[in-house]
């Protein structure tokens, strides 16, 4: 016991004020006026040159928020967000750059700091990194999002070569209205809910990506999100198409800096897949979680859904999530065509006073689809962590097969895990599995570790990345690495 | 007449044709041995005249006594005396071993009009034909063939033909997964069911199993149809210049 | 959407029914108190809808619409055919306790010759006995579930049961309810057993109804309160009729070191629901808590099982079964809560559905809501039809479809059985699982 007691005083210690990533860049920004109002919706439709039908698209959505209430049904418990006070467009000064020198040298220091992206400011400078011996050369487009507008683009020429599409989704409005009209908001509608309504209305940026019939993108597609000015919501728009027979691999990942005020963040991202295509996402995480009373941090109301609409394909959603004061986020499969096939994988970390309500939708509707859920829920300090998860076949999806198996681990007696699980079948050749635990880290696993001379913290990582090991290696390598090391820092003070 | 006539049988699973027009005719006491390489169609056909579901007869009948053999279902044809042990024979939990053989030889009873057993009658039969197989007696009380071991499975579904009396035994893949004494025991069983009344089509990759049941007849497949058929000689021919000389005469 | 319009009609219509009943309800003073404000808790609520988050799967307003008038206490007929019904339902060697259209029916019931430690009222007598700190017990159920408010404001009648500290009793307890069919009305009940310390019972309750019944509705909630090393071994089978409504409640608190075996079946019905909150009172106490839904046409039956772990050392166990063939609905919904300080808690929770027709529905929602770290928790679901491979294997052994069919349903159900300790329990409810499997043919 008292190795295990070490272990829970060491995290309730934690400084989550010594956040690792909080520090802030001084730059300046253009801002719009603060709180919510159709003049706002223009100004950022104005700020972006968009054409009529986007403002109009937008006012749409505006209206039917007024309408809408926040939901209530998730475990997560905050102040009411006074959607008045708060700046919905916000810009580094600075912009439509035309080549990366030009680039604020201030952001590029600050990519540089998160330790993370070095790899890419690397790739940005045009430096080519070789791994070892017969690695293969592993590159990265990175569209960054500095707060809500993207300010630079790499690889584009490579990219358009092969016919991809990536690029801010503000430039591709303008540039590929067809493609943005066909199939913006055709996945998430801007009624689905509260804060995708919210996103449909005010969102500023985000990536747009078009990978034509049977290509296979020649690189992993990445974007670096991060929340700077204060006071700022953030509502990027993300909107991936995986034409016939095509592949592309996404990866999302975003860390921001200190705050005391919270910051509303609500993203909506959309992906599409026709026949025989396939993509998968990835997402790592770590927003200011708050500080260790609990104060600040970023409030986190995603919706992200993936529509595998044509016959045989996939889409696959791995996320490692470690920051932000409330996350409120269910990355979701339609499985419409035939033999298509959803994934979900997810690493969930709660400390401090985080507060985690996140899983996935599996809705099977075409004919022998299938979906695989592997949640690992991790509660630590006073967080609560929530998985909250649907499985359903409707009539006419025979033949739909599900797994799922949520485990969740508890470190320390003060925090809460839980699970809520929706299993619907309404046809009988549905087959659906599920299982569920939750356990604490075993004191017969500590103490044989320890017996064999690892330290107490080295015995707990070992523990906790044995318990995500299926998850971290749906991750592309370079992720899995961060991700490993982020585990570690979530859990700071009891692990490595 | 004939105890099973198999006729120019035609045979597809998801629109791909396995068998190509296959003959076969066995007579009461006669054994055959089907042999062939993977993929050349000795299961389905196994599986065909037992009536499994899932495959397509698109031509040719299949004659078990006269009688059209396609135009019954399973458990008629299993009434009527055709015996398919699997090659995997599947476990069902929750289901005792006993209450399962006594359900099943009382339907089949029940199905030809011939009363049931009674549960004394019953009884003393299992233990002896148990006995015999050196089956125990806690494996009866187990649900059908959970954790059994791979031989287990095999000596019960021997159990099960010495004690339902079939006419017509079709054994698939006997030796999958078994060991020589395993597979000693096994043969041992079914030697003593062999009898004038009774006829074996014994399915098998490997010419091992013939060394312990020796046929009267063997029958080499490919692709789906019998490409030469002899006696047992033919398999020890086959076991020493192997199956690649018939891939082409398919 | 007309959704407030039709709450305030069917609020006022049983409001008014309310009023109109009243003066047939037992108990003055407090107790008539204590009915008001339940019933103004369930007026606040009206019948719970698919949006209310424990009720998404069985949504009231559309399924069962309003709540049916009070039924009449039953005549010299109503008795008669209950007491053919009974005939059909008799179970061998037990005590009888029945309750006809929601009344104690003392000549249908047997109350001479007590064992010793057994003490048996009706509930009327307490209500209207004043013995307050019974009737605080009576009305201690939780009224933010509003079925359980509406009982408590309705309650006619019941068997309120009192088993003495040490009392082991060997004959079983049988409370029935008979629906006399005449009528299209709704009958309200509540029973108590007050278990004593190291005191040990067994309980039957079966819902049943007369030939020809009527869409009665059965209100019925049940109070269980087992003494500190007091066992309790329970079957409930609701064979009402098949167009019946059934909604059911049970409150159950355990002493420590206490034992509780429980098993729901459900075969009749239209609708029901039937909704359990087991809590642990007292340390290393163990519950065992399965069932089954029988279903077949259209049928829609919900189990709603709640243990509450407040106390560290306590295990639990859950296993549920549903079978739904036709147009059938089966929900399953199971929640596991670990409060805060409930270490060393062991609660595990196993839901399988099987599925025989394609219009078949099953939802299971297994949930764990964890707050202590020291405990060994975990909950595992499956949907899906019976296996083809075992149906063929069985088939070329010769049984037929049905019969194949038939073994394969009761070896599934056949592990929740299982779970029963008590042997004549056990054969109780398997003759039960058998007249389901033999109505399907």
């Amino acid at each position: 016991m008292a190795a295990v007691q070490e272990t829970v005083d060491r995290v309730r210690r934690i400084d989550v004020d010594q956040y690792r990533y909080g520090f802030e860049t001084v730059i300046e920004s253009d801002k719009a006026p603060k709180g919510l109002s159709e003049d706002t919706v223009r100004f950022i439709s104005a700020k972006k040159n968009e054409p009529a039908w986007m403002l109009e698209w937008r006012l749409e959505a505006y209206r039917r928020w007024l309408t809408m209430a926040e939901p209530k049904w998730a475990r997560v418990n905050y102040p009411k967000i006074d959607y008045q006070d708060l700046y919905y467009y916000s810009a580094p000064k600075r912009k439509e750059l035309a080549s990366l020198d030009e680039v604020d040298p201030e952001i590029l220091k600050t990519y540089e700091k998160l330790g993370i992206p070095l790899r890419e400011v690397e790739i940005l400078e045009g430096v080519v990194r070789k791994d070892g011996e017969g690695a293969p050369e592993r590159r990265i487009a990175v569209d960054a999002v500095f707060d809500s507008v993207s300010v630079a683009t790499t690889f584009q020429k490579e990219l358009k070569q092969a016919g991809v599409i990536f690029m801010p989704i503000s430039e591709a409005i303008r540039e590929h209205p067809d493609l943005v009209k066909k199939y913006l908001g055709t996945v998430v509608p801007t009624s689905d809910n509260f804060f995708a309504t919210l996103n449909s209305a005010v969102f500023s940026d985000g990536s747009f990506v078009y990978v034509p019939p049977g290509v296979r993108c020649p690189m992993e597609l990445s974007t670096y999100f991060r929340i700077n000015e204060r006071n700022t919501g953030q509502f990027e728009r993300t909107l991936i198409i995986a034409d016939k027979g095509a592949y592309v691999s996404y990866l999302e990942g975003c860390t921001a800096p200190q705050r005391d005020e919270n910051q509303l963040h609500a993203a909506v991202v959309e992906l599409v897949t026709l026949d025989d295509a396939e993509i998968k996402y990835s997402t790592v995480q770590n927003w200011y979680p708050g500080n260790s009373e609990g104060k600040g941090g970023i409030y986190n109301f995603v919706t992200k859904r993936g529509d595998c609409r044509g016959n045989n394909s996939k889409i696959s959603w791995t996320q490692v999530e470690t920051g932000s004061a409330i996350t409120w986020k269910y990355p979701s499969c339609i499985l419409r065509g035939d033999n298509s096939r959803g994934e979900f994988y997810s690493i969930a970390i709660s400390n401090g006073h985080q507060q985690v309500d996140s899983g996935t939708k599996m809705i099977h509707l075409g004919k022998n689809t299938t979906s695989r859920i592997i949640s690992k829920g991790i509660a630590a300090g006073v967080s609560q962590n929530t998985y909250r998860g649907l499985v359903t076949a409707h009539r006419k999806a025979t033949g739909a097969r599900n797994f799922t198996a949520c485990d969740s681990l508890l470190i320390g007696d003060k925090c809460g895990a839980h699970t809520v699980p929706y299993i619907e079948a309404k046809n009988s050749s549905a087959l659906f599995e599920h299982e569920a635990t939750t356990s604490k880290i075993s004191e017969d696993v500590l103490f044989y570790c320890v017996q064999r001379g690892l330290s107490q913290e080295e015995a707990v990582g070992l523990v906790v990345n044995g318990f995500v090991k299926d998850v971290l290696q749906q991750l592309p390598m370079e992720f899995a690495v961060e991700a490993q090391k982020l585990i570690s820092i979530s859990l700071e003070g009891s692990v490595g | 007449m004939a105890l099973l006539e198999v006729k120019d049988l035609q045979v597809r699973v998801d629109d791909r044709e396995i068998l190509h027009g296959l003959s076969l005719t066995v007579n009461k006491g006669e054994v055959h041995a089907i042999m062939g390489p993977n993929g050349s169609g000795k299961s389905t056909l196994s599986h065909v005249i037992a009536g499994k579901p899932g495959y397509e007869v698109t031509g040719g009948e299949i004659l078990f006594n006269g009688e059209d053999l396609l135009e019954m279902s399973p458990d008629e044809r299993s009434a009527k005396g055709v015996f398919l042990a699997f090659q995997y024979p599947v476990e069902i939990p929750g289901v005792a071993t006993m209450t399962f053989l006594r359900t099943a030889l009382n339907a089949q009873r029940k199905a030809r009009g011939e009363s049931e057993f009674s549960t004394p009658d019953f009884l003393k039969k299992v233990r002896a034909v148990a006995a015999s197989l050196n089956i125990p007696q806690d494996m009866l009380r187990r649900g059908v063939n959970v954790g059994f071991s791979g031989g287990e499975k095999k000596r019960n579904e021997i159990l099960q033909m010495a004690l339902f009396e079939p006419s017509l035994c079709i054994l698939d893949e006997m030796d999958s997964g078994l060991d020589i004494d395993a597979l000693r025991i096994a043969a041992d069983g079914v030697n003593a069911l062999r009898s004038p009344d009774r006829a074996m089509v014994v399915i098998t990759h490997y010419q091992r199993l013939l060394n312990y049941i020796v046929p009267d007849f063997v029958h080499v497949m490919s692709r789906g149809r019998v490409v030469k058929s002899g006696d047992k000689e033919l398999a020890l021919e086959l076991e020493a210049s192997g199956y690649t000389q018939f891939e082409d005469a398919a | 959407m007309n959704l407030a319009l039709a709450k305030t009609e069917t609020g006022r219509a049983l409001s008014d029914a309310f009023a109109l009943a009243r003066d047939r309800l037992p108990g003055a003073g407090s107790v008539a108190d204590a009915r008001q404000q339940a019933f103004e808790a369930y007026e606040g609520a009206g019948l719970p809808h698919r949006r209310i988050e424990d009720w998404k799967y069985t949504d009231l307003r559309v399924l069962m619409r309003e709540v049916l008038p009070l039924a009449a206490a039953p005549d010299a007929a109503a008795l008669t055919r209950a007491g053919a019904a009974l005939k059909l339902h008799a179970i061998e060697g037990v005590r009888r306790l029945v309750l006809v259209d929601g009344v104690f029916a003392p000549k249908l019931s047997e109350t001479a010759n007590l064992e010793k430690g057994l003490g048996i009222r009706t509930l009327r007598e307490v209500l209207q006995a004043g013995d307050a700190a019974l009737q605080a017990q009576l009305f201690a159920p939780d009224s933010s579930n509003p079925l359980v408010a509406l009982n408590s404001a309705m309650m006619t009648d019941g068997i309120v049961i009192d088993v003495a500290d040490g009392a082991v009793l060997t004959q079983p307890l049988h409370i029935v309810h008979i629906a006399s069919g005449a009528q299209s009305a709704a009958m309200f009940t509540r029973s108590l057993l007050n278990l004593g310390r190291a005191a040990s019972a067994t309980l039957v309750e079966s819902y049943i109804a007369a030939d020809g019944a009527k869409a009665y509705q059965a209100h019925d909630s049940l109070i269980l309160s087992i003494g500190d090393n007091a066992r309790l071994d329970q079957v409930r089978l609701i064979e009402d009729g098949r167009e019946a409504f059934n909604i059911s409640s049970s409150v159950v608190t355990l002493g420590a070191a206490a034992y509780l075996n429980t098993f729901a079946i459900t075969s009749g019905s239209y609708v029901s629901r039937y909704q359990a909150v087991i809590a642990f009172a007292g340390e290393g106490s163990r519950v065992e808590t399965n069932g089954v839904n029988l279903l077949n046409g259209r049928q829609h039956a919900d189990s709603t099982l709640v243990l509450d772990h407040a106390v560290p050392n306590c295990t639990s166990r859950e296993i549920f079964r549903s079978v739904v063939d036709d147009r059938g609905h089966s929900v399953f919904q199971g929640r596991i809560i670990v409060r805060p300080d409930a270490q060393k808690t062991d609660a595990k929770m196993m839901t399988r559905a099987l599925l025989l027709s394609d219009e078949a529905e099953a939802d299971n929602k297994p949930e764990l809501e964890i707050f202590a770290d020291d405990v060994t928790c975990g909950h595992g679901a499956t949907t899906g039809a019976l296996d083809e491979s075992l149906l063929f294997y069985l088939r070329a052994r010769g049984l037929s479809e049905k019969e194949a069919q038939a073994l394969l349903i009761q070896a599934f159900v056949g592990e929740a059985i299982e779970s029963i300790a008590n042997d004549a329990l056990r054969e109780i409810v398997i003759s039960a699982a058998e007249r389901w499997l033999e109505a399907r043919g």
